[in-house]
């Protein structure tokens, strides 16, 4: 289960956003990159997060480059999920190999500051503070795999290859 | 069953009879990264307790993005992937060599093959016909010790043009459309596959811009035929042996068919802050513009600059717009120099730079100020992408760039050529 309380974004939140190109120099020390993360969306986000707390975003959230340094330096300032609308490809399995679930549902009505419950085994996400559930989409069956071992390094530690039932 | 180009490949690499939807394993053909995503790549390979390469002639390390490098920390970075390329036996490409994916197209991408990169713009191998598509460091510091990786094969949207292009209109103004209809997320997961008169005879730098620019629609990769263009290309890059045809099958799925007119395009610019933000070039003239940048993976080949420098010769570009030119590699280089292109470029005015991404990324050479605007023939346009979240980007082809060059404000080319 997990626990925590809602940051919330618009739509086509970039790689540019989350961090900037004009950090790549701080790309090898990534506690130093992540005290810039979104700071030009959410410039609040770093100095308010509690462990555990999610992002909420709109549609085509990670759009842009490959840098697994977004998902990374979120992952770093202690947000527990990131819900989403729909996700950019790259951004979402970059977020996977590292162990940051990536949520998508109907973020709609979810609002800032807003209290979740999330149960990952059942699906299922419950704003406590509006007293609603919704479901989030089923992940591709290696990604739940990849997700369960903590990232693709420990996944691939264990089983030494992919293992994919086709 | 009849497939698409995607389907075609991935089974091909995965020895299944691979369907839109399924998940394979796939042999990487190539995999690489660069100076951005590389070091992270290294430390997950190695953090993976793995020691050797799978296949070391085929895994490319590219110091591009911060090329030479303006900061210690990077060239730190550059010091940990040169280290890395020699212990393992991968290759290394230098500063001043170029962008990865011009390299990439020059020298290693095959028609038929998966080339996996640490970048978002690996689409662009998808001009040769190679299964070309971009990862994060992790999956590839994976796809570099085992050589496969795994793949949702995607469903694909055909894109079919006819037509010719009007005089001042290029295959750039066709993505930029493109992408402009399709919206950001609009071939999310989606392969995109071009096809139709036009396409067949586009040449490769044509192919090249138009495949780059695919993933700006969300899409996993962005193929074309491997033809009789794709088999003159390689024979000129000294790689004819390297040739195979590829084409999709008759009657094969499709998700959706989307069919351009291409004499009906005119000169397209996406405007700040997003991609598929377009709109016809005479919406926008007398934009002033501070800065032109000329070059990357989209636009810095050696038919840009020739179209580049038959606009500016003989003119100069304006007193209050810094004009910023990157050859995409060094072989560009060369023969934008041995053709007069480069001569021509500094008697305009233009600052030359050294083959690699520039301006692009808001590394280095060429950041722009609070509250400046730079048209730029790259493929991003993010808030914040060349380096300053209080500046203007727009995008457009070579020629709408070097008109707008001379004029300091954006310009329609068809009213100079």
């Amino acid at each position: 289960m997990l626990k925590g309380r809602v940051f919330k974004l618009g739509d086509d939140i970039s790689t540019d956003h989350i961090i900037p190109g004009r950090f790549f120099h701080l790309r090898s020390n990534v506690p130093e990159l992540a005290r810039h993360t979104l700071e030009d969306v959410a410039p609040n986000l770093v100095l308010d997060v509690k462990q555990g707390d999610f992002i909420v975003a709109g549609r085509n959230f990670g759009l842009g480059s490959s840098r697994e340094h977004a998902p990374l330096v979120i992952k770093t300032v202690g947000i527990g999920a990131v819900l989403v609308e729909s996700v950019a490809r790259i951004f979402f399995r970059n977020a996977i190999n590292i162990g940051l679930p990536v949520l998508i549902c109907d973020t709609e009505n979810i609002d800032a500051e807003d209290e979740l419950i999330i149960d990952m085994a059942k699906g299922t996400i419950e704003d406590v503070t509006k007293g609603f559930h919704l479901e989030f989409n089923k992940f591709p069956g290696v990604m739940i795999e990849i997700l369960g071992e903590g990232g693709l390094l420990p996944y691939i530690k264990k089983h030494g290859d992919f293992v994919v039932s086709v | 069953m009849a497939k698409t180009l995607a389907e075609k490949i991935l089974s091909e690499n995965s020895g299944t009879d691979a369907r839109a939807g399924e998940i394979v394993v796939a042999r990487v053909g190539l995999a690489f990264a660069q100076d951005g995503t590389g070091p992270l790549t290294v430390r997950q390979f190695e953090a993976g307790g793995f020691t050797h390469l799978s296949n070391p002639e085929r895994t490319i390390l590219f110091l591009d993005h911060a090329a030479p490098s303006p900061k210690r920390e990077l060239s730190n970075d550059h010091v940990l992937l040169r280290s890395f390329a020699r212990e393992k036996g991968a290759v290394l490409s230098d500063i001043g060599d170029g962008v990865c994916h011009q390299i990439v197209a020059e020298s290693f991408a095959i028609p038929g093959q998966v080339v996996v990169g640490a970048d978002s713009h690996t689409v662009t191998g998808g001009a040769v016909g190679a299964f070309a598509t971009g990862m994060g460091s992790t999956d590839i510091a994976i796809a570099m010790a085992l050589g496969k990786t795994w793949l949702l094969v995607p469903e694909t949207v055909k894109i079919i043009i006819e037509g010719s292009f009007v005089k001042g209109v290029y295959a750039k103004d066709l993505i930029l459309h493109l992408i402009g209809e399709l919206d950001a997320d609009g071939a999310t997961y989606d392969a995109l596959e071009f096809s139709g008169s036009t396409v067949r005879q586009m040449n490769m730098s044509e192919r090249f811009t138009i495949a780059n620019m695919a993933v700006e629609t969300g899409a996993k990769v962005g193929l074309f035929a491997s033809d009789g263009v794709t088999r003159e290309y390689l024979d000129a890059c000294g790689r004819g042996e390297e040739y195979c045809p590829l084409q999709p099958d008759e009657g094969a799925v499709y998700k959706r068919c989307i069919k351009i007119d291409a004499g009906s395009l005119a000169p397209t610019i996406s405007k700040p802050h997003t991609v598929d933000n377009t709109a016809p070039v005479t919406d926008l003239i007398g934009t002033k513009i501070d800065q032109v940048f000329i070059g990357t993976c989209t636009n810095g080949r050696l038919d840009d600059l020739a179209i580049v420098a038959g606009i500016l010769k003989d003119n100069k570009r304006h007193p209050d717009t810094r004009l910023i030119v990157a050859p995409a590699s060094k072989g560009v280089f060369q023969d934008a120099m041995d053709e007069g292109y480069i001569q021509v470029l500094v008697r305009a005015g233009a600052a030359i730079m050294p083959p690699g991404c520039a301006a692009c990324v808001g590394v280095h050479q060429g950041v722009l100020a609070d509250g400046e605007t730079c048209l730029s023939t790259a493929n991003r346009n993010f808030k914040g992408r060349m380096g300053n979240p209080n500046s203007f980007i727009y995008l457009g082809s070579p020629a709408t760039a070097a008109v707008s060059a001379i004029k300091g404000e954006i310009t329609d080319p068809r009213d100079f050529l």
